[in-house]
């Protein structure tokens, strides 16, 4: 059947912002998804809230809504567009949840709209605990044994059946917020109220633990004739009871023989059918007795998935695309495989290597959380690597994560002489409870186990993880102990170790390991690999294992006989992405890339894009001419360049990742446009900034450099606390402080920072209560154009990534803004800028402060583009290439007459003991925007977007610091008026009585009970006001935060955030929120 | 130890030796199947091919006594990127490589099977010689030229069976393998013709009730109808299916007789019984992913293939129905005979390796049999 005619309009349903378990895979499924339906002549309407999305472009849908992705906002833009058809099944669990509130709701009925995709029932068949072990008990599928809990009642009840271990999992959670795995009856009653908690329903599933169980994912389609085929299958390195997003994970399954991986495949046939997930991708989750092979289902997602993303990178297959095509009617023989182009998508992709995904974690923004990897999913990014051995792939996932692992180092021994050393007690009990407790390091300790002598059978009885990946990382480490009898023989004359440095390679060594084996520097390990010819080939990803041929140059490096790369050469253009997504470089640096594979694309340039994140647009092999999957090191990319040479290398889209690379890259005759490294460095380089600064008669704040304690004790005595304190070279602000006494200055140089002469700490004055200015600039080395001025609505001090901002500025003075201005032109001039900059500001008490300085694409360029409707990043990339702005007719500031509201979104409820308080270190994952034409209006989308639940009505507690009081006053006197009623601890409410405000006391958590916390777990608050200072009173107070968290109650913590909250709760009592999509917004052209 | 692989055509390969030590010619083919390396290893049809596996991670799950298709590997060498030497799984009982010099396998490991593969791809299925004793590609490659073709020769008459035999095992089911299926009362009595055969199809057909009786390839038509048949199966093999003029003949005097069904080579022998032709293809389809569309449901379903030849559809007469094509290349996959009851597929229903989504085709040669069955006794 041909795609239906009788649908003309579909609206399709964005995941809303990047949060841990829901990340950037959700822009590249619906993009595509968005472009595949454009392609077939359908009228899409898109609603996201995310503007850092490529979906979100105003070319990728006809009407794009950046509005809270909510029922009441999805029921509103259908009431406004009346779309034929809903297509919710590719912006993850949060598109597939608001589209069953509003299914449910009877909104969908009303103004007759179908689902499509997948169906009401088929979704809460697979999302429903109890509906989906009923369906499995249907087909005769096992599933773990289980029961629901609604209360602690039947949590009690239902634990008696299962026994310990046990997992629990709660309903219609991200990422399996909330859940965990309890060993023990206390451990138990604490995961389980916090399960019921978590779940929206209030629903927990208390499970058999089946840890230690065999791990496997299947990526099913279906079409609407019932054909149904598998594109991946993923097999778990860890072992059950990591969350699979945690998880290493490689494809396809490697250890499960042909029967055994086809009662997989029939499972997930009956699995698909039963559930009647009628068109579309769906990922289902298997667990398998390695002892007798017994299967279990663990899980079904009825949508496309994070795994369906990898399964998309993996194979080449493209599930969202054809995903979207089975939505509307066709079938999978009736579409094209765009690789091969003579074959059809009805087919299940064959690959003739192997991919190797590995999470990418930030514990060391949350010291105080437990980073034990469990059920609930932690880690923020992931990388992927393409091999044609495991080991190959797994050495090259390592490098590509850039945590600065190059292959196995060694977790115990100091350098490579000691591998050989017998361990002592106390390295082997630390080994031993390394192996035992899954983490994001326990990788490294695996190899350490086997330089210790411990056998394989030993570490599989520690760890649970298959004794086929320890092999091959035994192999991996023997190899590494062989290259180490050569350390001082490295004879290139010696036909032995050629092969031998050729098998390293396969083996998937990096330069950079070998180097340190070997005790040189990778500079002389690559010119030795080049005498000897010993050079990566690029081979095809092509969904067939060779059996066609393929026509897109969807690249991965081996070491084997032939290359497939065939460079053209045409002029060509090459972009180093940002790898795997951390807090502080996601999917806003991701856009940037793609953006100038598009626009130098338009100009007629082949793109080649350089990226190891699957989950990104930036990796699909239709964003640019040619793609390789590799990791973004020196020497992956490198190797690269020499295949390709391209005629420029663009570095400054792709977060820190490329930009640390800039200098190296250059030194080796990579022709990089844009900004100089220089210029870079210029910025980055704290005395040479300094300099900078100082040419151009700015004002910064006062500041010096100290390499220990005293120094900057003196430092700080000098220009007077508060001080901010930060390691030089930080990133998203890591590390960084305000300190406002000596003592714990002197516990900062000593404990956090362990400052030394090589690793200097910088202290600048922090200027208390300034507004803080992002401006993001285009510049030619000629002419500047401003791109946007944001204000940040809290206070300087809070990471400017956190921060919520507004465009333009909100109460910003004329003057000032044509100060900020000038200064940004200045300094856009001096350092010859081509391209993009950001600049951050200060403005205290009339002045203008120069914060920073970043002459690359910023976190802010996606928002900045949305709110102005000027493509920066596309413009910046052919301003790299060659034009000039004039010529590209960029003149001008554009100054919207509506509001942009960017708002920061947390992972707080993932990190259960984490602190909420904002601080200079950046926590967010992810960020949402607000728009409309008043600021209230703006800013309580932008809340709504970020799933705070801003009240109507109710009982708002505050408790504020001194010099918060007065400013306090006014906003809680128009929430009083607004109807509001107050609870207050004592210091506030004193106050607010005095000043003649009602309201009523409440004790703080250390005067007894009932105190505030009670009455925030017993729903009797609807909104929390807080804000700290000192260590005491945040220790106190912290109880509150986590538990607005924890019962999803709206919170603020700063004032600025306070008087913005007030307005944005005004505005939405005032008048109802209305829609309106991003391309009415825009002036008509 | 060094081992060649060379080509006909002048194109070599230098890796290491694996399983036996020695030298052997066949026809290169690869196979694109990521698991089952033990049934393809065992599939009588490979009799005569050096098969290169593309997944380059061969021999993780280990040999066991249970994935066999036959009672000894029958193909002439095998080619892997890597083998393992160290299994995981709960049924191993041997590594990849000691199962090979167990059985005089040789092979070969350690070379670019992807750029192999894309030879192959491109310059068609060619004969190859793989040797560890004469590692010197001249000569080797002069070997490869004057070994003999598979085209034109009667590859059934080395791999199909000497006597009758009525197996009884039934498909494999885990924890309980393969169930015994003895038929005691009212089951179909079918003679299968053993080409080549796979266990899968003979567990296949005794699962749904099947008495069948194993013949070698050359028993007589009226010998086999005296067997007093309810069905006839004609199995898959290795080779060429032109040169098998007995096995043509015997089908022809077969049909209207008795209700038949081929799989691979079996499908071929009936379209030529049938007045239709064969022919080689370029390099054949081996793996467990092509896809077939079959005609009278409208579905697709994802096929475990082995063949190097094909049936012309141009040479097919009016009595006979194409029912399948490949969804690739568009080629037959299967047909039907429209005066008489039979029926047969090109790709392998049996599975193992592959998907089970063809399994409905036993139960269609059962429904046919019921059917002639009736009509028998009601004429």
């Amino acid at each position: 059947m041909p795609k239906r005619t009788d649908i003309k309009k579909i609206l399709i349903i964005g995941a809303g912002p990047i949060v841990i378990g829901q990340a950037c895979e959700f822009d590249y499924s619906g993009t595509q998804a968005c472009k595949a339906l454009k392609e077939e002549g359908y009228e899409v309407v898109l609603l996201n809230s995310n503007p850092a999305t490529i979906m979100t472009d105003p070319d990728f849908a006809d009407r794009t809504y950046i509005e809270p992705v909510t029922p009441d906002v999805l029921s509103r833009i259908i009431a406004k567009e009346r779309p034929d058809a809903l297509l919710p099944t590719l912006g993850g669990q949060t598109a597939l949840n608001t589209a069953v509130s509003v299914a449910e709701s009877g909104i969908l009925e009303k103004y007759n709209v179908e689902l499509i995709g997948a169906k009401l029932d088929p979704i809460k068949k697979a999302e429903d605990r109890t509906l989906f072990k009923q369906a499995m008990q249907n087909i005769e599928i096992d599933v773990p044994r289980s029961g629901l809990a609604h209360n602690y009642e039947e949590a009690v009840k239902v634990i008696e059946d299962i026994g310990f271990p046990a997992i629990i999992r709660p309903s219609f959670t991200l990422g399996g917020t909330g859940g965990g795995v309890a060993y023990n009856r206390e451990e138990y009653d604490r995961m389980a109220i916090l399960g019921i908690d978590a779940s929206p329903t209030s629903e927990i599933l208390v499970e058999e633990s089946i840890i230690g169980w065999k791990e496997y994912e299947l990526e099913v389609m279906r079409d609407t004739a019932d054909n149904v085929v598998i594109i991946c299958s993923i097999e778990n390195f860890d072992a059950m009871g990591v969350h699979t997003g945690d998880s290493v994970t490689v494809a396809p399954a490697q250890t499960l023989s042909d029967k055994e991986y086809q009662i997989l495949r029939d499972a997930s046939l009956k699995i698909i059918r039963e559930i009647g997930v009628e068109t579309g991708g769906s990922n289902i989750q298997f667990g398998i007795n390695p002892k007798d092979g017994r299967l279990v289902v663990i899980e079904m997602n009825p949508r496309v998935s994070r795994s369906s993303a990898l399964a998309s990178k993996a194979t080449g297959f493209p599930i969202a695309k054809i995903a979207a095509k089975l939505s509307v009617g066709y079938r999978l023989n009736e579409i094209k495989n765009d690789i091969t182009r003579e074959t059809l998508a009805s087919f299940e992709p064959t690959i003739d290597y192997v991919v190797t995904k590995v999470p990418r974690f930030t514990f060391e923004k949350f010291p105080q959380s437990d980073a034990t990897l469990t059920t609930q999913m932690k880690s923020v990014g992931e990388a992927m690597a393409i091999g044609r051995t495991f080991k190959e792939s797994l050495q090259k996932s390592l490098r590509s994560l850039e945590i600065d692992s190059y292959g196995f180092e060694s977790r115990i021994f100091k350098n490579p002489a000691e591998y050989v050393r017998n361990i002592t007690t106390r390295e082997r009990d630390e080994l031993i409870s390394q192996l035992q407790i899954p983490s994001w390091e326990r990788m490294w300790y695996l190899a350490d186990a086997i330089r210790a002598g411990f056998s394989i059978d030993q570490i599989h009885q520690l760890s649970g993880i298959d004794p086929w990946f320890l092999s091959n990382i035994a192999q991996i480490v023997e190899k590494e102990s062989v290259l180490l009898t050569y350390k001082d023989q490295l004879n290139t004359n010696n036909q032995d170790f050629i092969d031998l440095l050729r098998e390293a390679k396969q083996y998937g060594f990096s330069d950079r390991r070998l180097a340190f084996l070997w005790g040189i520097t990778e500079y002389d390990v690559r010119d030795m690999r080049h005498n000897l010819a010993v050079l990566p080939v690029y081979k095809r990803v092509d969904t067939c294992a060779a059996e066609f041929e393929a026509f897109t140059p969807y690249l991965y490096s081996t070491y084997e006989s032939e290359c497939e790369a065939e460079p053209t050469d045409k002029r060509k253009i090459m972009i180093l992405g940002g790898g795997p997504n951390r807090i502080g470089q996601g999917i806003e640096f991701d856009y940037c890339c793609v953006h100038g594979a598009f626009s130098l694309a338009a100009d007629g340039f082949e793109t080649i894009m350089v990226n190891c994140n699957p989950e990104t647009v930036s990796t699909d092999y239709d964003t640019s001419d040619r793609l390789y999957f590799e990791p973004l090191t020196l020497e992956d990319v490198l190797e690269i360049v020499e295949i390709e040479k391209p005629e420029g290398v663009i570095v400054q889209y792709g977060g820190q990742t490329p930009l640390k690379l800039a200098a190296d890259l250059e030194k080796a005759g990579v022709p990089i446009i844009g900004t100089s490294p220089d210029a870079i460095d210029r910025a980055e380089d704290r005395e040479r900034f300094q300099a900078l600064v100082n040419k151009l008669n700015l004002l910064q704040p006062q500041n010096g450099i100290a390499r220990a304690f005293d120094q900057a004790e003196v430092i700080a005595e000098k220009i007077g606390y508060p001080v901010v304190v930060r390691p030089s070279y930080v990133l998203g602000g890591r590390a960084m402080e305000i300190v406002y006494d000596v003592e714990r200055l002197r516990d900062y140089m000593k404990y956090a920072v362990d400052a030394s002469p090589e690793h200097p700490v910088l202290v600048d004055k922090f200027l208390q209560n300034a507004i803080e200015v992002d401006v993001d600039a285009l510049a030619d080395g000629r002419d500047v154009v401003i791109g946007g001025i944001m204000q940040h609505i809290e206070e300087a001090g809070i990471h400017s990534g956190d921060s919520a901002c507004t465009l333009p500025p909100f109460s910003l003075p004329e003057d000032i803004i044509a100060e900020i201005r000038r200064q940004t032109i200045e300094l856009a001039l001096e350092l010859k800028v081509i391209g993009l900059m950001n600049i951050q500001f200060a403005v205290k008490d009339g002045d203008v402060y120069l914060l920073e300085v970043n002459p690359r694409a910023s976190r802010t360029v996606p928002f900045v583009s949305k709110a102005t409707g000027r493509p920066l990043a596309q413009i910046a990339a052919k301003v790299m290439a060659g034009k000039n702005l004039a010529q590209l007719n960029i003149y001008g500031e554009i100054i919207p007459e509506y509001i942009s509201v960017k708002e920061a979104v947390f992972p707080f409820v993932k990190f259960p003991g984490v602190d909420t308080l904002l601080g200079p270190e950046m926590k967010s994952t992810g960020e949402v925007m607000g728009i409309d034409y008043d600021f209230g209006n703006a800013y309580a989308k932008s809340q709504l977007g970020a799933g705070v639940k801003l009240p109507r009505s109710g009982k708002i507690f505050i408790s504020v610091k001194d010099s918060d009081k007065e400013a306090i006053l006014e906003p809680t006197k128009k929430l009083i008026a607004a109807g509001f009623t107050i609870v207050a601890t004592s210091g506030t409410a004193t106050y607010l009585n005095q000043q003649g405000v009602k309201s009523e006391r409440v004790n703080k958590v250390k005067e007894g009970r009932p105190h505030c916390v009670d009455a925030i777990k017993s729903g009797e608050i609807c909104l929390v006001f807080n804000t700290t200072l000192g260590a005491e009173s945040i220790t106190d107070s912290y109880s509150i935060r986590r538990s607005v968290i924890i019962y999803e109650i709206a919170y603020f913590t700063t004032m600025e955030g306070i008087k913005a909250g007030t307005d944005g709760i005004l505005a939405m009592l005032r008048e109802n929120l209305d829609v309106k999509p991003l391309q009415e917004y825009y002036p008509v052209i | 130890m060094k081992a060649v692989l060379a080509l006909a055509d002048g194109k070599y390969f230098v890796g290491k030796a694996l399983g036996s030590v020695g030298e052997v010619t066949g026809e290169v083919v690869f196979n694109t199947s990521m698991a089952g390396y033990q049934e393809i290893l065992t599939d009588p049809s490979y009799h005569g091919e050096i098969v290169t596996m593309t997944y380059p991670q061969i021999g993780n799950y280990g040999i066991n006594p249970e994935d066999v298709e036959s009672n000894r590997p029958f193909l002439s060498g095998f080619v892997v990127k890597e083998a393992c030497p160290f299994p995981s799984n709960f049924r191993s009982e041997m590594s990849l490589d000691a199962y090979l010099k167990e059985n005089n396998i040789v092979s070969i490991e350690g070379i670019d099977t992807r750029a192999l593969v894309r030879h192959i791809r491109t310059v068609g299925a060619q004969t190859g010689i793989i040797s560890s004793t004469d590692i010197d590609p001249d000569s080797l490659i002069e070997k490869a030229r004057k070994a003999p073709s598979i085209v034109g020769r009667d590859l059934v008459r080395e791999v199909t069976c000497s006597e009758p035999y009525q197996p009884t095992e039934g498909v494999w089911k885990l924890g309980e393998g393969y169930v015994d299926c003895e038929q005691t009362h009212s089951s179909y009595k079918v003679i299968a013709y053993d080409f080549g055969i796979k266990r899968n199809i003979l567990r296949n057909l005794a699962t749904l009730g099947c008495n069948v009786t194993v013949v070698p390839a050359a028993t007589t038509a009226e010998e086999v109808l005296n067997m007093n048949p309810d069905g006839v199966f004609l199995s898959n093999g290795p080779g060429d299916p032109e040169p098998l003029h007995y096995a043509q003949v015997n089908i022809k005097k077969l049909l209207g007789k008795v209700p038949v069904f081929g799989i691979c080579l079996g499908h071929q022998l009936l379209s030529i019984a049938l007045g239709g032709q064969t022919y080689k293809l370029k390099f054949g389809h081996r793996g467990g992913n092509q896809p077939v569309l079959d005609y009278q449901r409208q579905q697709v379903e994802i096929t475990s293939q082995n063949h190097g030849f094909a049936v012309d559809e141009e040479s097919l007469g009016n009595d006979i129905k194409v029912t399948h094509i490949n969804l690739n290349d568009n080629t037959v996959e299967g047909i039907q005979l429209l005066s008489a009851p039979a029926f047969s597929v090109q790709y392998h229903p049996e599975a193992s390796p592959g998907p089970h989504d063809a399994q409905y085709l036993f139960e269609r040669f059962i429904d046919l049999m019921k059917k002639h069955k009736k009509g028998v006794k009601n004429a």
